[in-house]
């Protein structure tokens, strides 16, 4: 009976670490971290007649068309991809009307009436790159974004980012985001 | 003769190696726990687009994605073409798919349904605004156009 206890040997521990790593390493390999970003949008719902039915006056629209060279024309203007955002802010901002009580617009009595009734309107030719759509799309986030930053700055002496989320509210009140994408038309060739 | 032994050097201790395993371990959750395998093999080349007003999608689960790019294949041309899931497809494909890609998330949060479309910057808008009109046909409205981070305006002129 002296054999009953038997020392179990003790399990080496030492490639413990080997197998973990190699664990580790299979997961490093195959783990993708991209974080999928992009310029968000929200779609007007599908309707059957495409023709559109609103009333909006011809100066409360702002009107982008990019060919299928990638040419812009910005309200019947030439324009390259570099003035999109200050015309883009000058409209939005124009408060022609006088209601808006956070803008600073100039006031033309040809442009905007305020920001709540302003429309940009992104007309594309079925040629155009997506490359610059979406450039001419980002500047035109990127007007209302500097707009609501600029308000933001001057009201609460804080980043847009910052702010809580009534107070966002409160900015985008006055700066609401109205962008149409048109549907794809055939402009000059 | 009396010497005085000197000890011949104070030895270094050697490292002890005990704990590494637990490091190791540590890692290794950590990448277990991020991790996510690539769900789809890309069939067509797509290179994002730069921008700055880019916003993060948070929930990956309540994404979509439409691939679109030339194809990689060279036999099969080199029109950009829409890719779904694992395959090729056509525009009118999109539709009855994304319906069916909504069907799969739970009821209360399919109004946060978001579709991603990541196409390359050579593909032609009138491909991408045919799928916005499917999309718009399943009542997908939320939409993203993925891009990659500019660091500056600047630099987004710059690549043109």
């Amino acid at each position: 009976m002296a054999s009953r206890k038997r020392a179990v040997p003790e399990i080496n521990a030492g490639s413990m670490a080997d197998i973990a790593f190699l664990l580790l390493i299979f997961f490093l390999v195959t783990t993708t971290m991209d974080v999928d970003k992009g310029l968000l949008v929200k779609l007007p719902p599908w309707t059957e007649d495409t023709g559109e039915q609103q009333d909006i006056k011809e100066k409360n629209i702002f009107v982008v068309l990019v060919n299928a060279q990638n040419q812009l024309l910005v309200e019947d203007e030439y324009a390259s991809l570099e003035d999109v955002r200050r015309l883009a802010k000058e409209f939005i901002d124009n408060n022609g009307d006088g209601t808006c009580e956070g803008c600073r617009g100039l006031r033309d009595p040809n442009s905007s009436d305020n920001p709540r009734k302003a429309v940009i309107s992104l007309q594309n030719d079925r040629g155009t790159s997506y490359k610059t759509f979406v450039a001419v799309r980002n500047e035109l986030l990127g007007a209302y974004s500097e707009l609501r930053e600029d308000l933001s700055q001057r009201r609460f002496g804080r980043s847009y980012d910052d702010l809580s989320e009534s107070d966002k509210e409160a900015v985008n009140e006055i700066y609401p985001q109205f962008i149409s994408e048109a549907e794809p038309v055939k402009i000059g060739g | 003769m009396a010497t005085i032994k000197k000890k011949k050097k104070a030895e270094v201790p050697p490292l002890s190696t005990a704990s590494l395993p637990d490091i190791v371990f540590m890692l290794l959750f950590f990448f277990m726990v991020t991790t996510t395998m690539r769900e789809v093999t890309l069939l067509v080349k797509v290179k994002k687009p730069l921008a700055t007003e880019i916003q993060k999608l948070e929930r990956k689960d309540l994404t979509t994605y439409i691939y679109v790019g030339a194809p990689k294949s060279a036999s099969l041309g080199t029109e950009p073409r829409i890719q779904l899931a694992d395959q090729l497809a056509s525009v009118g494909d999109v539709q009855q798919w994304v319906i069916l890609q909504r069907e799969s998330i739970n009821e209360a949060e399919r109004t946060k349904f978001t579709v991603s479309i990541k196409a390359d910057v050579d593909a032609k808008m009138g491909l991408i605004s045919d799928i916005k009109q499917e999309l718009r046909k399943a009542q997908a409205l939320k939409l993203s156009y993925s891009a990659n981070p500019a660091a500056s305006v600047e630099d987004l002129f710059k690549s043109y």
